[in-house]
């Protein structure tokens, strides 16, 4: 079990060096979304259930959905160079 | 004995009509689902002038180091400085968790008599088994109540800066949500059918996570948010005409003011009779029913109703500036 927790402690850690290096703004907000997930289940085994269920519906869910939005409104996820008058 | 159907009934059957799928005689999906067809890029070359006329302003006036000398120093300085300020940060930070006391030792500072007094005489007092709950809406309620009240004035925020009042023309709200949902598929029948079955399952597990806030993990803000993921879902699978037969800014206006006072005058009532040593009246009844421990229940029903309200209209406001 410990080799577990010591497994997805060090994911976490990698998702939030390579979020910040990623180019890719989409890519960042999966790997976001990734770390939220791997965070709920840490929460689980620090035996917190009840921030697991938040962190799963407000980190994994409600925010990237929030970021994917964003991203659509300022025209990231467009290819370069199309009409936006 | 097999019982012999008629052919008309055979015609509506599900194994005829799974049969008709796998042949594809018919598709079930032709006619309902429609998505647009996808264009051939083709570059705008008054466009691309513009950009690459930006990116040789840029490279001139600042990229180009051979010519702004003071730019090279500060380019330099600056990848320095931001190595060293990380290293340092980092540093700090394990320095100071290296002083922490270990996990689970006696004489740890947090392992003093308010966690004792919660841990041993909680249950009793707030008749919520899940101490937790009891904590966040008994002891520290003037807290919950401040959060929920964060909430709320973030939602006012968001509406002041989002909110898409024209009515017509190219940047009303409903111009632009058509333009940012053009590629997207209208009336996915595959989105659509999913939700008509998870929809009801994700509400019902959020109600019962926080009817059940005082017994089992989770509470208020749990099952609040996951009503609100919920909600978003059924708003992407139908759209914003079906979501406001049920759902619209009157209702999260009402649901979230009646909610907050409720919170507020029933907590003011607690803290009254608490401060003057008199008898609340309110019954704590059996630890372990769902009907118990007091003001908990429906101070837990009034912040999930906040939460879901509060998810559901962010996401409104990101993507259309209204409901």
């Amino acid at each position: 079990m410990l080799i577990f927790e010591y497994i997805l402690l060090g994911f976490l850690v990698v998702c939030a060096i390579s979020v910040s290096f990623s180019k890719n703004l989409l890519n960042s907000i999966l790997i976001f979304m990734s770390y939220s997930l791997v965070m709920s289940i840490i929460w689980i085994l620090l035996e917190s259930p009840d921030l697991a269920i938040t962190e799963a519906a407000v980190g994994a869910g409600v925010t990237s959905l929030l970021f994917f939005v964003t991203l659509k409104k300022i025209h990231a996820m467009r290819e370069e160079g199309e009409e936006d008058e | 004995m097999s019982k012999p159907i008629s052919e008309e009934e055979y015609r509506k059957g599900m194994a005829n009509r799974l049969k008709q799928w796998i042949l594809g005689e018919e598709d079930p999906l032709l006619g309902n689902m429609e998505i647009q067809q996808q264009n051939e890029y083709v570059p705008n070359q008054k466009m691309l002038r513009r950009h690459k006329k930006d990116r040789d302003r840029v490279v001139r006036d600042v990229l180009d180091t051979e010519h702004n000398k003071h730019y090279k120093r500060f380019f330099r300085f600056y990848k320095i400085a931001a190595v060293v300020s990380c290293v340092a940060l980092i540093l700090i930070l394990l320095v100071a968790v290296s002083y922490l006391p270990p996990v689970g030792s006696a004489d740890k500072p947090v392992n003093n008599e308010v966690s004792a007094k919660y841990i041993e005489d909680g249950m009793q007092e707030t008749g919520a088994v899940n101490i937790v709950t009891g904590m966040i809406l008994d002891y520290r309620a003037f807290d919950t109540f401040g959060e929920s009240n964060v909430l709320f004035i973030a939602t006012c925020t968001v509406l002041i800066m989002l909110r898409n009042d024209r009515k017509k023309g190219k940047h009303s709200a409903e111009a632009e949500e058509k333009r940012d949902s053009y590629y997207e598929p209208k009336a996915d029948s595959i989105l659509q059918k999913i939700t008509f079955v998870l929809f009801p399952i994700i509400v019902i597990y959020g109600i019962y996570v926080i009817l059940n806030g005082h017994l089992s993990p989770g509470g208020g803000f749990s099952g609040g948010a996951i009503i609100g993921a919920g909600l978003i879902l059924y708003l992407n699978a139908f759209g914003f005409e079906k979501i406001g037969r049920f759902f619209t800014e009157k209702t999260h206006k009402w649901i979230s003011f009646a909610a907050l006072t409720f919170y507020c005058l029933a907590k003011s009532y607690s803290f009254y009779t608490g401060a003057h040593h008199l008898e609340s009246g309110i019954p704590l009844g059996t630890p372990g029913d769902i009907i118990s421990s007091g003001l908990i229940l429906p101070l837990n029903i009034c912040v999930g109703l906040v939460v879901a309200c509060t998810m559901y209209s962010f996401y409104a406001l990101f993507r259309k500036g209204g409901y």
